[in-house]
């Protein structure tokens, strides 16, 4: 796995947010070819929402070719509730940005038969060529979508009880009143975010820290569903300070090392490019905005000019706004110095 | 007013960039309608799976309901009191002009008239939508002729009236046929008012307590026979009194049907009424605040003299009075304008407009557009 930690929820967002969208500018979707994303709903994915929803109105990032499938939706709640998830979803996400309504799937908890609207979510799934990256939560109690502890790690789209700590937590959304929180929910299975090519878990927040622990550093329980994705080719967990608490000083130093060594090889090869090709092509500097595929080894291309925007507003933490500009020159002059005071914060 | 088909296949519009009023409140919301009604979007997304077919950029400004004037006697040199050959022209004419105050929808009200007049002009003045050709017509609102000597304000003595024994009758015989009309003012304390109340209201036709010396006993007893609207709050009605609040107090009296709302129209023209008692009215019941213009013929025309009915108004500024006395007689304050002295009597939370209206529509129409905003 690799584990991303940013040091506030902000950043954490910011970094999400952009994985997720050069995910789908890289995949260069189009009318044969749907980007599919799984999409989680509560506190946390707030700030990765608004970011997409800023990226979208700059004109970098399009939702018409992407195909968005939720985890889960409260049974019983109706479809215009004003904390139902469609209305979460619509409120947050939907509503800003350009997607197809035929392609966001979110499951139907007022359905007559609810396992066959399961079942029926599955096959959507599966036609979509199945999931290229499922962002999700963790919860509390440890578990990804609404699969409660003792949740089978291949179980599929399905009719859950919500356990206690999952009502108790939600109870914040209803006005504090147990009774109004539903019982119910229909949730995709461990197995079903499992199949995805890729999965992202976003966990921020101290109170999510002992779970971010029972999930990646003990070992593989249906007591902690998010445990699961250790078995996963391809999981990112991103994460806040806050929520590291709970983990080894040993274990966030490798992750924390990880990136500083990603953000070395990704500037010297850029700087070798940069010299050879005169590309206009920019490096970023911050450890958030470093998009390499440790594991395949390949230079994820966050290259692309659209990006260029992106990077450089982030840049002006280390770079002044004077240095914004689509001139080579400037470019190149501009990716010199903040190498230089990257290298200078690296080597103090 | 609007009929429903082939709803499902009309255009959908979204207004972008946009404030609106919601619960209350003005939020950072797109609205959307079609087929000149107003979607929900989260149904249109989830159920019918559909997108907007038009966008329209409303460059951060504030959308608001059309405004709708209960009030409005003429305007524009148009007396609606006159028994003129052509009244449906001259009704045509102020709702076309009433556009550019933001007004889309309005009541055309008649002042104390002899009989003759009401049956010429009652049955030309129909019900209408309204459209591009100006602002939609709800029904005829008959201010007078039942109503107090004594506060009878800017109306005729000559033609004041009181119900005789058969009550319901007279006022049938005064008015002729009631199809067009949907508000009566009438004073509670006349005898024989509240089977006359309860005959309109059993008809579906909104009864209102103005010009009036009712204390506040009279006008509960109006309300529990159907009265539901008071005109011109504070104007020609006796003044507030600690001991018998009058036709005022039913703002806060607790002795109304349960759950029955009282609407009270106020003129915010900066004349009729003192920004103090405007706040008043507005903290004690905010919920039945109905800004009304009780504009005359000289609205959008300049001083003088004019008419209003069978007297003459002389006209200076933003006050209009009757011809020699200082009785007050309508105003000539535009909708937007009573509007805006409204907003700053009563400190409302005030945002970067000011409330200058731009753009009119009905039934998510184009109507009308400021000079400034024509590109």
């Amino acid at each position: 796995m690799r584990l991303v930690i940013l040091d506030n929820y902000d950043l954490a967002s910011e970094w999400a947010a952009k994985y997720i969208c050069n995910r789908i500018i890289q995949f260069k979707p189009g009318q044969d070819r749907y980007f599919t994303l799984g999409l989680p709903t509560g506190s946390t994915p707030l700030g990765c929402y608004k970011k997409l929803i800023e990226y979208h109105k700059n004109g970098h990032l399009s939702f018409k070719y992407v195909k968005t499938f939720n985890m889960d939706e409260y049974v019983g709640l109706p479809r215009n509730h004003p904390e139902s998830y469609h209305s979460y979803m619509w409120n947050n996400f939907f509503k800003h940005i350009d997607i197809d309504p035929n392609n966001a799937h979110i499951l139907d908890g007022n359905a007559a038969d609810l396992q066959a609207e399961c079942d029926a979510f599955e096959k959507k799934i599966k036609e979509a060529g199945g999931i290229d990256l499922f962002v999700g939560g963790i919860g509390p109690d440890g578990h990804i979508a609404f699969n409660e502890p003792g949740s089978s790690l291949v179980s599929r789209t399905r009719l859950k009880t919500l356990a206690m700590d999952t009502i108790l937590a939600n109870a914040k959304y209803f006005d504090g009143d147990l009774s109004k929180v539903p019982t119910m929910a229909l949730t995709v299975g461990v197995g079903t975010v499992m199949d995805a090519r890729e999965v992202m878990i976003l966990i921020t927040g101290a109170h999510k820290a002992f779970a971010l622990y029972k999930a990646i550093e003990e070992g593989v329980n249906h007591m902690w569903t998010v445990s699961a994705f250790q078995q996963h080719p391809r999981t990112i967990f991103v994460c806040d300070e806050d929520a590291t608490l709970e983990l080894r000083v040993k274990t966030v130093k490798y992750f924390k090392g990880c990136q500083t060594w990603h953000n070395l090889t990704l500037i010297f090869t850029n700087l070798i490019l940069l010299l050879i090709t005169r590309s206009t092509v920019v490096m970023t500097l911050m450890p958030m905005e470093i998009f390499m595929d440790l594991e395949n080894n390949k230079l994820v291309s966050s290259l692309s000019l659209p990006l260029l925007f992106h990077q450089r507003r982030s840049c002006h933490q280390v770079m002044q706004d004077n240095f914004f500009s689509q001139h080579p020159t400037q470019i190149i002059i501009h990716n010199l110095l903040t190498l230089t005071v990257l290298m200078k914060s690296l080597l103090c | 007013m609007r009929g429903g088909q082939g709803a499902a296949e009309a255009r959908v519009l979204q207004f972008t960039n946009c404030r609106i009023l919601r619960g209350g409140k003005l939020l950072r919301e797109d609205l959307w309608v079609r087929g000149g009604r107003i979607l929900d979007p989260e149904k249109l997304f989830f159920e019918e799976r559909r997108v907007a077919d038009e966008r329209r950029d409303c460059g951060g400004r504030i959308l608001a309901p059309g405004f709708i004037d209960v009030q409005i006697n003429g305007g524009f040199g148009v007396d609606f009191s006159q028994a003129t050959e052509d009244v449906g022209s001259g009704v045509a004419l102020v709702a076309r002009r009433i556009l550019s105050h933001g007004v889309t929808s309005f009541c055309p009200t008649l002042v104390t008239s002899p009989p003759e007049v009401y049956h010429k002009v009652v049955p030309q003045i129909p019900v209408k939508s309204g459209g591009p050709h100006g602002a939609g017509v709800l029904g005829l609102h008959l201010e007078g002729p039942f109503i107090s000597r004594e506060k009878r304000g800017a109306h005729p003595e000559a033609h004041l009236r009181s119900f005789e024994a058969n009550a319901f009758q007279d006022l049938l015989a005064t008015y002729g046929p009631l199809d067009n009309v949907r508000i009566v003012t009438l004073a509670p304390e006349l005898g024989h008012s509240h089977e006359v109340i309860r005959e309109l209201t059993t008809r579906g036709i909104c009864v209102s307590l103005g010009h009036s010396v009712a204390d506040l006993r009279a006008a509960e007893d109006a309300v529990w026979s159907g009265a539901t609207f008071i005109t011109h709050l504070f104007n020609a009605m006796l003044p507030f009194h600690h001991r018998d609040p009058g036709i005022v107090g039913l703002l806060t009296s607790d002795r109304l049907p349960a759950g029955r709302c009282i609407f009270y129209g106020m003129i915010a023209d900066g004349t009729h009424t003192n920004p103090a008692a405007l706040r008043i009215a507005h903290r004690a019941h905010p919920q039945g605040l109905v800004l009304v213009t009780d504009a005359i013929p000289a609205l959008g025309l300049g001083n003088g003299r004019h008419t209003l009915g069978q007297q003459e108004v002389e006209v200076d500024g933003l006050t209009a009075y009757v011809a020699g006395t200082k009785t007050l007689s309508g105003s000539i304050a535009p909708m937007d304008v009573c509007v805006r002295h409204f907003l700053q009597a009563t400190d409302f939370v005030v945002l970067d407009d000011s409330l200058h209206v731009q753009a009119t529509y009905i039934s998510g129409e184009l109507v009308w557009q400021a000079e400034a905003a024509r590109q």
